[in-house]
Parts: structure tokens; C-alpha cells; sequence
């Protein structure tokens, strides 16, 4: 049974039950000195820990401080903190529990469920504490209450504070929202710092700024008798409020892209380019964030995540898409600076489909027959897909991946919001990395923004900031500063380079510019519907993104694909063209044009934030959403 | 081998059940007779104790094959743990796994004696110096990724555990001396890369009165409960540290308090003497094993049971630190039930499987 010899095995059982008598005095040892101490603790010091016990009567109760709040770029309270009340009864100072329970569901709504569980708690609890019999009184409910408690012996109403988003799901995707502290965040907070508190930022910015904004418990000494009830509060340690939140974001400009985007699935990020400043960060179909901070009911929480256009995810910050046509604008600058490449002024002939070398498929362009002979500023201008198919094949993968990267492609732009999507910057060593052959064919898709190339919204918003800003990319920030919330006194975060895209000729971002100013501004331009009647000028570049591919030699025909087939709409632009301040992205899935219904809504948004004033006729306002009430019985 | 079909450790089944009981009655109590953590804990104890059943039913060769991969697979798990942390930020230890949540953390607290009984089968004993090296990378790996979630009580219990195979395996005295010598001189440099929150529970040792709401509290709070136990205890149900909510983590980490307070010195020494008892019978089972994996696991799990327990009592009588290190059989919640159930039922599976040759 054992291949070893007999003498060895031997020698290796008696160091091994030599090391066993070791460790088996060890434990005895280690018990001993245990015993030893509870033993001291228990018999020797037994009257001075009863004492103790006896008179444990100052019990350190934790004062929750005031969540910060978060403010927009006007001072549009984004969230707050709004009183919950709460109904609460002492049973021992009631006479018939029964009769004040009957009276008590006159004024407010006490359901079987609210009774069953407050017998419970009357089972479990001792009789001098306060039991909860209904929450979430609506204020009116409260009202009712409060005026009747001085006839309604041992009922109590409380008062808490609780988050609430004012504007329901406007902003979401930014802000996040708080929910209460599930067992997974119990493991990774300091559990003394949460004493008192219920609620933890889990996702967007409540959950980054999670540190500012959650304050310092406070401690409030009780004195209580020997049965546990409070006497008298004998000393307090103030609780410290969390800062205040104050943001880049403009709020009705953000309502302006929520509502231009309706019920479609899209997103919209706007981003002051000279600061990196995120003023829009949208994303739909949007939810309401309150529904969140007590805990989702199931119904509701199955409907969210079973909805076909998955309003749940954060398509602003995880949507990773093909940026299509859009992709052409930093191509356009690719093109000038390699200048050898294809000359400034050179044609290149679309006839509307392209081969690569000795293969016989067609790479197509969207127009049939094609544009004819093109420039480079009529090629952006009319988004010709062969000059890009040519301009990439000529710079090949490497070169284009190296131009790209410092506009941030393939890479996470670090923005002030958890879990961030880095898109797709493929490269041949990418795709060897993952078993597979680098084809000619997946540089020519690069050059129209198709293929591998991914990019999520706010990515494609931060690389048409730096192409606005001269090259200069700057880090996306949703927070512009924090402040005290007693004394108002506000620290600023800086802005700050990322990165520096490097030109061979600073004139080159005029003619670009120049270019992009045509597509919206000139009488071929793709996006010349929305120019039109524009108060400033714009510089854009239209996409559309195809979302399934079309068989050699089909038609792609908008109205006889499935709507989740459709190509995917994008635009992307600067304005004023001339002194950028907004330059923007515009998705919407599966939409079909970039010029018909995403420029449009860039537009409105532009508008807002540009003149102040939404563009369509009727005023978007930014209301209020109700207070959140348990039950709407009027 | 016995009359029964089955392969279990009456002795030890029955000491761990009957402390299984003590501990449903004590968490009902601790947890101010919340039924519904009552109910979870005896759903939890069930579960480990049908782990430990089938486990038992093996053959030691089988779970000797399995060693490898299982450390493997715990590693790989860690390893993914750490990814999805980096991208949620903050301490990430559970993964999900269609509903099921664990942590591999768990894993490695049985995996690393696994493997390195393991490996130390595979040549003669004691180990050499290079086949040391080897042993203490297998036992230091999984705790630096543990530590990084980060959690420092289960990787430290990681390092324990395999420090203690390697001592069974006769590590040489020279190195033990060596690296006690080492551990008091790096003694220093530890304590600078504390945080600040656990350097204060150290401090708070010696001096619990120096932050009596803050870090001290626990412990006094704590000593205070086992004290005013006294002989006969209060009574079951009657703590008044725990009812009054003057005792944090009074169901989970600090559970023993409770107890001490409710059932006195006379508790304490049948609780005690159960530990013992179980620590002893795995002990005596390590003894009775007939090679050298089947002792070096056996001796293994009997001290990284056995530290747990001093840890813990030595953590809520106030000798030791505060480090988050729950009671064995006893303490409410965690997936350490499951894991702890499972070395014991490895280690009926090597009673009950022994060749019946003696030498």
C-alpha cells in the first residue's frame, strides 16, 4: 500500500507525532490561558462587571447627519432630503390597543399587512418601546395625525430624513441613487461610520462621491433605566452634514436631450470642451430614482429589467457603439496630416463601391453610383464612405490606431462615475491576442467607423471636445466644486489635459473645422437641415451606424428591416463653431439617419444651452416630480 | 472497518451537532428572537452539515486527487473576485454565481492546507529548504490577493493554516526560531502600513477606556457582558448587554459575549470542553492517519479549527485585538459555516477509510 520504504516512513511518523505533541500542548496551553481569563472575569471580577452591567445605563445612541445635496450648474436641486414620516405607537401606554388602532385607521390607512406586522413587533419588543405601525405618511396623512395626537395616548409621529430625487428620473444616469446598505456593503464599509444610517450611494455620482456627501455620525448619550428606556439625552456630539454637490450639469438642458429623445433608446452627452465640464449626460429610456432608495418591489424590478429597451443600463457610459460616419471627422484630420497620403487637394473617384486588391468584395457606399469625384472637404462634407475606405487602407492599422488613441478612443475618459465602458480600439496585436488574423478587410471597415471600432457616447462626446478645443483633451467632470452645508464655503476641482493631440500644422484644425462647419452649414452638407436657420454656426459630422450587415449585393431598406436591425443615428459637433462651448454627442439606437434624427436633437440641445431657450415652439420646463406617497387615495 | 454503512465520526458528529443546537439557541437570543436570521442560520448549518456527510463518504485518495484542483480553482476565483472589485471599486468579496453568492476567500481557508498536505506527500519529510519556498509562494499567493479586497482576517487565517501544515511537515527548528526572530524585527514596519482604524484597535487593548464610543467600545462592551455572567450566568433569553443593544455584532463576531453572559462559567466550561473535545478528536484522528497527506490535512484543519476558537474568545474577552474573526460552529452568518463543516467532514472521510494494517 505504500511504495515507500518502511525505515522512511517510520522516520517520517515520528517527526510527525513529535510535531502533533507539540501542537496538542500548544492548545492545551492556549485553552488554559483563555479559561484563565474568563475564569478571572467571571468569578474573581464578577461583582465589578454586575456593577457595571447594573448601571450600564449611558448608551451612546448615533445621530444620523443630512445626506449633502446635489445641485445643478444653477443651483436646480437635483437631490435632497425629505422628511419621512412614520406612525409609531408605545404599547404601554395605551389602554385598548384595539380601540386606538381603529381609531388611528379613520385618519390614515392601516392595512392588515401594517397590522400583522406591527403584532409581531409587539411579540418581539419590549412594552415601553416605539413600534412602527404605518410609514411613509404622505404629508397630508402626517398632518392629520399631528393635529389629533394630543387625544391619541402613546401614538407618536416621526420624522425622518430620506432621499428624494425632486426631478424623478431626470439626470439618472449621472446622479445614480441611493438605496439601502445591502449585506455585500456591509463587508466593505467601516460599520462605525454607518452607525444610524440606512441608505448608501450605489451608483453614479451618489456613489463616486460617496465620501462627501454621506457627513460624520454623531453620538447622543442616553441615560436609560435598567429596562432599557430613555431618561434623558445627557450629552450630544452634533452630527457633521455631508457636503454639498455642486455640478457641471445644466439641468434644463439635460431635460431639453430627455425629452428630445422621447421613448427612443439613445443617449446624449454635452461637454464644455475648454474644461472637460459634462453639462448633458443623458441616457434613455430613463427610470425614476426614487422607486430605488427603499428597495424596488419585485413586480416593478422584473418590469425594469424585462423591458426590451433595458431602460436599467447607462447606455451614456456603458453603450459601447460604432461610432459610423462620425468616425470621419478625426479621419479628415488623419488625412491632412499625413499629407502624403492623398493630397490636400486631390480627387479620389467614388463610384461607389471599393475592392481591396485582388478580392472581389464590394465595399459599398451609402449612396449609390456615388459622389463622383471628391475632395477631402467634399468627402466629409457628403460623407463619402470610399475616399475613407482609400485614406484607411493607406494609413493602415497601426498608424490609424496611433492617431486615434489621443482622442481617447479604447480608453476609459476617467469621468467622475463608476464602472466605465473603454469602448474598442482594435489593432492587429488586439486581435492576434484573441486567436484571430488581422484582414485587410477590418481596416477598410475602420475608415467608415464600422467593423471592431467601438465608442460609447460620452467617449465620442470627449473626442469632438478635443478636436473643438485644438487637440487639448480635457478630463470629463460631472463635479464642479463641493461645498460646506453650514458655512457655504466651496472647494473647486480643476480642470484638467489629458492629453495632447500632436499636429504637424495648428492650421489643420481650421480646415477641419472648416469642414465640419460645411456638413451643417452648406447646401450639400448632410446635416444642412439643421443649419439652416441656426442663430450661430455649427461644426458636425453625421452617422450612421450600421447595426446588421447587408448581403453582397442587397439593398438596404430602412422601412422593410425590423426596428432592432435598423442602423443606429449619431451625431457629433461643436458650437459656436468659431468659439466652441458645448460640443456634443448624440446617439439613437437603431434610428436610421444622423442627419434626420439625431442632428435634430443635438440641435435642441445646443439651442438651450447656447441661447438659453429650447428650439421647438412649447417650453420644456424643468417640474418638479410629486414627493414620493405610500398610497394615493384621493 | 464499522458495522455501518456510512462513513461518519460518531464522536465528532455529535459534539459538532450538539454545539450546532447551542448555537441556533444563542443566535435566537442574540438576535432579539429574530426568527427569520434564526431560520437562515439552521438552513445554513443543514447545508453544512449534508456537505460534511458527503464529504465523509469519499475516500481520502479522492479528495487528495482533487487537492490541486481545487486550490487551482479557488485561485482563479480570487483572481476574478479582484476584476470585478477593480471595476465596482471598493472591497468586492462575494461572487455571484446564479443567485448563489460566496466568497472564494472561503475556499482557500480549506485549500491551502489541502494542497500543501498535498505536495508535502509528494517527498519525503521534513521538506527541504527549496520545497519550503515553494510552500510558503502556495500559502502567500491566495492571502496577498485576500488581503487586497480587502480582508485581512481571512488572509492572516490563510497564512495560519499554512503555516501550520508546514510545522506538521517538521519545518526545522532553526527556520521556526529564524522567523519568530524576523516577525519581532519586521514588527515595526507592519505597524506603519496599518490603517489607521486597525492600529486603534490594537491601542485599544490596553486601554479600552482611551476611546470608550469608539474603538474601545466593542471590547468593553464585550468583557463587561462575560463579567456580569458570572458563575450561573443570567439566563437564557436575559442578556441585557445584547437586549439592550449595548453590544455590537452580538449575533455574529461577538456571539461568545452573549453567551458568556446568559450561561455563565458553567456554559463556558461545557462550550469549552466541547471545543476541546473536537480539537482534541481531530488531533487524535491526524494521530491514528496512515500517510503523511492524510495527517498533514487532518492536522491541518484541527488547528485552523482550533486558532479560529482561541481568536475569537481571546477577541471577546478582550486579550486579543478586535479582527473580525467569527466562532466557529457558533457566530450567525457567512459561508465559513459550509467551508468549516466541510474540512470536518474530510476528516471523517480519513477516519473511516483507514487500511486496517497497523504498525
Amino acid at each position: 500500500m505504500l511504495n515507500i520504504p518502511l525505515k522512511d516512513y517510520l522516520r517520517e511518523t515520528r517527526i510527525f507525532n513529535t510535531r502533533l505533541g507539540w501542537a496538542a500542548i500548544g492548545v492545551l496551553v492556549f485553552t488554559a490561558i483563555l479559561l484563565a481569563r474568563i475564569v478571572y472575569l467571571q468569578v474573581f471580577d464578577y461583582r465589578h462587571y454586575a456593577t457595571l452591567s447594573q448601571a450600564n445605563r449611558v448608551k451612546p445612541v448615533p445621530v444620523p447627519p443630512a445626506r449633502g445635496l446635489i445641485l445643478d450648474r444653477n443651483g436646480v436641486v437635483l437631490a435632497q432630503n425629505f422628511p419621512v414620516y412614520t406612525l409609531e405607537i408605545v404599547p404601554e401606554q395605551v389602554d385598548d390597543m384595539g380601540e386606538l388602532i381603529a381609531d388611528l385607521s379613520k385618519l390614515v390607512r392601516v392595512t392588515d399587512g401594517d397590522q400583522e406586522s406591527f403584532r409581531k413587533l409587539r411579540r418581539e419588543r419590549p412594552r415601553f418601546e416605539s413600534l412602527a405601525l404605518r410609514s411613509y405618511l404622505s404629508e397630508e396623512e402626517a398632518a392629520r395625525i399631528a393635529v389629533r395626537l394630543p387625544f391619541l395616548n402613546g401614538t407618536e409621529l416621526r420624522a425622518r430624513l430620506q432621499r428624494h430625487y425632486p426631478l424623478g428620473g431626470l439626470a439618472v444616469p449621472a446622479l445614480g441613487y441611493v438605496s439601502r446598505i445591502s449585506e455585500q456593503d456591509l463587508d466593505r464599509i467601516d460599520k462605525t461610520e454607518y452607525r444610524g444610517l440606512q441608505h448608501i450611494g450605489k451608483l453614479g455620482l451618489e456613489s463616486t462621491y460617496e465620501g462627501l456627501l454621506m457627513g460624520r455620525v454623531g453620538v447622543e448619550k442616553v441615560e436609560i433605566n435598567a429596562h432599557g428606556r430613555s431618561l434623558r439625552a445627557l450629552e450630544r456630539i452634533a452630527p457633521t452634514a455631508g457636503r454639498n454637490l455642486h455640478l457641471h450639469l445644466d439641468a434644463k438642458a439635460q431635460a431639453v436631450a430627455e425629452q428630445a429623445l422621447g421613448n427612443r433608446r439613445g443617449a446624449v452627452v454635452a461637454i464644455e470642451p475648454a474644461t472637460g465640464a459634462v453639462l448633458v449626460f443623458a441616457s434613455t429610456p430613463t427610470y425614476d430614482a426614487n422607486a430605488f432608495v427603499n428597495g424596488i418591489d419585485q413586480p416593478s424590478y422584473s418590469a425594469l429589467i424585462e423591458n426590451p429597451d433595458k431602460p436599467l443600463i447607462n447606455r451614456a457610459l456603458n453603450g459601447q457603439y460604432a461610432p459610423g460616419s462620425t468616425i470621419k471627422a478625426f479621419f479628415g484630420l488623419a488625412d491632412l496630416e499625413a499629407g502624403n497620403s492623398i493630397d490636400m487637394n486631390r480627387q479620389v473617384f467614388c463610384d461607389g463601391s471599393y475592392n481591396l486588391p485582388g478580392s472581389a468584395h464590394q465595399f459599398r457606399d451609402w449612396k449609390r453610383g456615388g459622389h463622383g469625384a471628391v475632395t477631402l472637404h467634399e468627402a466629409i462634407v457628403q460623407s463619402c464612405d470610399i475616399y475613407f475606405y482609400r485614406l484607411a487602407v493607406a494609413l493602415g492599422p497601426e498608424r490609424i490606431k496611433n492617431f486615434l488613441a489621443p482622442f481617447g478612443f479604447g480608453l476609459a475618459t476617467g469621468v467622475d462615475l463608476p464602472g466605465e465602458s473603454s469602448g474598442l480600439l482594435p489593432s492587429p496585436e488586439w486581435k492576434r491576442a484573441r486567436g484571430q488574423p488581422w484582414y485587410p478587410g477590418d481596416t477598410v471597415a475602420i475608415g467608415i467607423g464600422q467593423g471592431l471600432l467601438l465608442a460609447t457616447p460620452l467617449q465620442l462626446a470627449s473626442a469632438i471636445a478635443t478636436v473643438a478645443n485644438r487637440g487639448a483633451r480635457m478630463q470629463p467632470l460631472l463635479l464642479r466644486a463641493h461645498s460646506d452645508a453650514r458655512d457655504g464655503s466651496q472647494t473647486a476641482l480643476k480642470p484638467t489635459t489629458l492629453d495632447l493631440v500632436p499636429v504637424k500644422d495648428s492650421r489643420h484644425w481650421e480646415r477641419l473645422t472648416q469642414d465640419l462647419i460645411d456638413v451643417v452649414h452648406s447646401a450639400r452638407g448632410t446635416a444642412r437641415a439643421i443649419g439652416a436657420n441656426a442663430p450661430y454656426r455649427i461644426a458636425g459630422k453625421t452617422g450612421t451606424a450600421q447595426v446588421k450587415s447587408i448581403a453582397q449585393g442587397a439593398r438596404y431598406e430602412e422601412k422593410e428591416t425590423p426596428e432592432r436591425f435598423r442602423d443606429h443615428a449619431l451625431f457629433i459637433a461643436f458650437a459656436p463653431a468659431e468659439e466652441p462651448k458645448v460640443a456634443i454627442a448624440v446617439i439613437v439606437e437603431n434610428g436610421g439617419h444622423g442627419s434626420s434624427v439625431a442632428a435634430p436633437i443635438a440641435r435642441k440641445v445646443l439651442d438651450q444651452i447656447i441661447l438659453g431657450a429650447p428650439a421647438a415652439p412649447g417650453s420644456i420646463a424643468v417640474r418638479p416630480a410629486l414627493a414620493p406617497t405610500a398610497d394615493q387615495e384621493e | 472497518m464499522g458495522p455501518s454503512r456510512w462513513h461518519v465520526d460518531k464522536p465528532l458528529l455529535y459534539a459538532l451537532l450538539l454545539l450546532a443546537a447551542i448555537s441556533l439557541a444563542i443566535v435566537y437570543s442574540a438576535s432579539a428572537k429574530n426568527e427569520s436570521i434564526t431560520i437562515a442560520h439552521f438552513v445554513r448549518m443543514a447545508l453544512g452539515f449534508m456537505v460534511l456527510i458527503a464529504i465523509a463518504q469519499m475516500r481520502p485518495e479522492l479528495i487528495e486527487r482533487a487537492a490541486p484542483w481545487l486550490f487551482g480553482l479557488g485561485l482563479l476565483l480570487l483572481v476574478a473576485v479582484l476584476g470585478v472589485g477593480a471595476v465596482s471599486k471598493g472591497a468586492q468579496r462575494w461572487l455571484g454565481l446564479g443567485g448563489l453568492r460566496f466568497q472564494p476567500s472561503e475556499i482557500m481557508k480549506i485549500g491551502v492546507p489541502l494542497v500543501l498536505a498535498w505536495y508535502f506527500a509528494r517527498g519525503g519529510l521534513p521538506p527541504s529548504w527549496p520545497r519550503i519556498a515553494i510552500a510558503l509562494i502556495i500559502t502567500l499567493v491566495p492571502a496577498a490577493l485576500i488581503a487586497k479586497q480587502p480582508d485581512l482576517g481571512t488572509a492572516l487565517l490563510v497564512v495560519a493554516s499554512g503555516l501550520f501544515v508546514l510545522f506538521l511537515a517538521g519545518l526545522p527548528k532553526a527556520y521556526i526560531v529564524g522567523a519568530l526572530a524576523l516577525a519581532a524585527a519586521a514588527a515595526p514596519l507592519f505597524w506603519s502600513r496599518l490603517h489607521g482604524y486597525q492600529r486603534n484597535r490594537v491601542l485599544t487593548l490596553f486601554d479600552p477606556q482611551a476611546d470608550p464610543l469608539g474603538t474601545g467600545y466593542h471590547t468593553i462592551q464585550s468583557v463587561i457582558a462575560l463579567g456580569s455572567g458570572g458563575f450561573y450566568g443570567k439566563g437564557w433569553l436575559n442578556s441585557t448587554q445584547a437586549h439592550l443593544e449595548f453590544l455590537p455584532e452580538s449575533s455574529t463576531d461577538f456571539i461568545f459575549a452573549v453567551f458568556g453572559e446568559e450561561f455563565g462559567l458553567v456554559g463556558i466550561l461545557l462550550a469549552i470542553v466541547l471545543y476541546g473535545f473536537i480539537a482534541a478528536r481531530a488531533l487524535l484522528i491526524a494521530f491514528y492517519a496512515q500517510d503523511s497527506f492524510s495527517r498533514l490535512l487532518a492536522g491541518g484543519i484541527a488547528l485552523e479549527f482550533f486558532i479560529q476558537f482561541f481568536v475569537n474568545i481571546g477577541m471577546v474577552s478582550g486579550v486579543l485585538p478586535v479582527v473580525g474573526v467569527p466562532l466557529p460552529m457558533m457566530s450567525y452568518g457567512g459561508s465559513s459555516i459550509i467551508t468549516l463543516l466541510a474540512g470536518f467532514g474530510m476528516l471523517m472521510s480519513i477516519q473511516t477509510h483507514r487500511k486496517i494494517v497497523e504498525f
